[in-house]
């Protein structure tokens, strides 16, 4: 199995008043071709960065960030980003917007062929019907998927979602996690997913990254046993629930230990 | 035009409708001496017979082309400025202390040294323009660029826009929005600044048929002239909220 990325004994601080604060500690670990790797960890705990590393937004204070071998240098269209705020360009109308990655001179996408492209991710993404409006008519979850579809565009080999789906209410998000097994099923890709969600981690990933309160360091990493392709039934599965309780406690630990590290000395019990 | 429309058009109506009623009562209540407020009608006479007879167009032509070409240059050059300002945080730093404080000098104090320098020619009267719609859109344009938010730029980027692409598909569709505020604003305070401006010995122009008017003690004129620069400012503002509107369809916003 081909190395996708690397973090090889990655650090991230950042200077502040109150002297060095380190958010990224010593991380190290391999996202192979085909994986589906999930970060989990307390809010604030530097997984967020992680991510930006390797989207290129960030450069390691020590260690190393590599893509396909190579260093990481910036952003570029073979890793694809799912943003949290999703990002839709509001001024494009929705196939505008599935466009836009298509017309870029990187993408070398010719222009008899964006038209089939932008059909084809409308169709994938329900979004047919809504071709021509701007995003201030869609709902959150339509926003997303032309996030997706957007992304999903311009051909990423690598896919890194910021808490996707953490802004959707309970029915939406579980469709859309339904919708992107569905998508990788037929267009095979390498993703990293950051998420707060245990059961979406374990949904969702070949493999799950646990990472410890701020500073982030790697708590575990836990292989999910079932295999592709998955539906809702795997949720039921009594190995489901052994592996969320397992995840869910290591994650309420960092949890505890986040909100200790925030509280004042003189409040502690 | 549709219900909705006739509608709105007839809401619209109704303050001016209110406000010549109150001018009427005003000058038929006795309070004020009635050779001191012409009734509406007489000032509606006034303005047919400047019309037909004394050239009123030739004054509004001069004035509307001043405001044009001021709030045009000024904001010509002011949409750039404002741009780097609001893009590169020093020369924020750099510039901010300067800009406002020219931008807190009233035009008119600028007058006599304006005389001194470029004479009372139209020259004269386009730099009071200019300084004062490049400064209330300056203001606009880099208060609204600072705003812009990275995450359009970064998405652009992880889809593999380059500088040039950035710049042209993602920065100037977010800027587009601050230009229009801008040439807005500038257009009000150019109108604003007409006045003072046409003071510099104007032949032609309203700001120059108000002042004229002001030594005969013409009230009638004077109606007629700031009767005249409000409208063509409300119908300017007008034409520019269409332009917005059919340019941002695209802002979660409700206009026009």
């Amino acid at each position: 199995m081909t190395k996708r990325a690397q973090f090889d004994k990655v650090s991230l601080s950042f200077g502040t008043p109150k002297g060095r604060l380190n958010v990224v500690e010593d991380v190290s670990y391999d996202i192979n071709d085909g994986d589906f790797i999930a970060v989990i960890g307390p809010s604030g705990c530097g997984k967020t960065t992680m991510m930006s590393m390797l989207a290129g937004f960030q450069k390691p204070t020590t260690g190393k960030v590599l893509f396909d071998g190579r260093p990481v240098a910036g952003p570029g269209p073979e890793r694809g980003v799912i943003f949290q705020e999703y990002g839709v360009f509001p001024w494009l109308t929705v196939k505008q917007n599935i466009a836009f990655g298509l017309t870029l001179r990187a993408n070398h996408v010719p222009a008899a062929e964006r038209e089939a492209i932008c059909d084809h991710y409308l169709g994938l993404m329900g979004l047919s019907d809504f071709a021509n409006s701007y995003p201030k008519h869609l709902s959150g979850g339509m926003r997303q998927r032309l996030a997706i579809a957007r992304a999903y565009a311009v051909k990423p080999q690598f896919l890194l979602m910021d808490e996707p789906f953490g802004a959707l209410d309970a029915q939406t998000r579980s469709n859309m996690q339904n919708l992107l097994l569905k998508v990788l099923e037929t267009e095979g890709k390498t993703v990293m997913l950051i998420t707060h969600s245990v059961e979406e981690a374990i949904y969702l990933a070949s493999r799950i990254v646990v990472v410890t309160a701020r500073p982030a360091r790697i708590r575990e990493i836990i292989d999910v046993p079932f295999p592709y392709p998955r539906d809702e039934s795997v949720q039921e599965r009594p190995e489901f629930g052994e592996l969320r309780s397992h995840i869910r406690q290591l994650v309420m630990d960092e949890y505890r230990a986040q909100q200790a590290q925030m509280r004042p000395v003189s409040f502690s019990e | 035009m549709n219900g909705a429309g006739l509608r709105r058009f007839g809401l619209g109506l109704i303050p001016w409708i209110g406000a010549i009623l109150l001018w009427y009562a005003v000058r038929w209540s006795g309070f004020v001496n009635t050779s001191l407020i012409p009734a509406p009608h007489q000032v509606a006479a006034k303005f047919f017979e400047l019309l037909t007879k004394e050239g009123l167009l030739i004054d509004i032509f001069a004035s509307t082309r001043r405001v044009f070409l001021g709030v045009a240059l000024g904001i010509l050059v002011a949409v750039p400025v404002g741009f780097l300002l609001g893009w590169y945080r020093p020369a924020r730093t750099f510039a901010d202390p300067m800009i406002n404080f020219f931008r807190a000098l009233p035009p008119i104090a600028l007058i006599p040294l304006v005389i001194v320098y470029f004479g009372v020619d139209e020259l004269a009267k386009l730099v009071i323009l200019f300084y004062a719609s490049f400064f209330s859109g300056v203001i606009v344009m880099y208060e609204g660029v600072s705003q812009i938010t990275p995450l359009y730029i970064r998405v652009a980027q992880t889809l593999g826009a380059n500088q040039a692409e950035i710049f042209r598909k993602v920065i100037i569709p977010l800027t587009v929005p601050h230009i229009l505020t801008a040439l807005r604003v500038a257009l009000g305070v150019a109108w604003a600044t007409l006045v003072a401006s046409e003071l510099i010995a104007a032949q032609r122009g309203l700001g120059a048929m108000i002042q004229n008017a002001s030594t005969y003690f013409l009230l009638d004129v004077i109606y007629v002239g700031i009767i005249c620069i409000g409208l063509i400012a409300l119908i300017m503002d007008l034409i520019l909220r269409r332009i917005t509107a059919r340019l941002l369809v695209w802002q979660d916003r409700a206009i026009a």
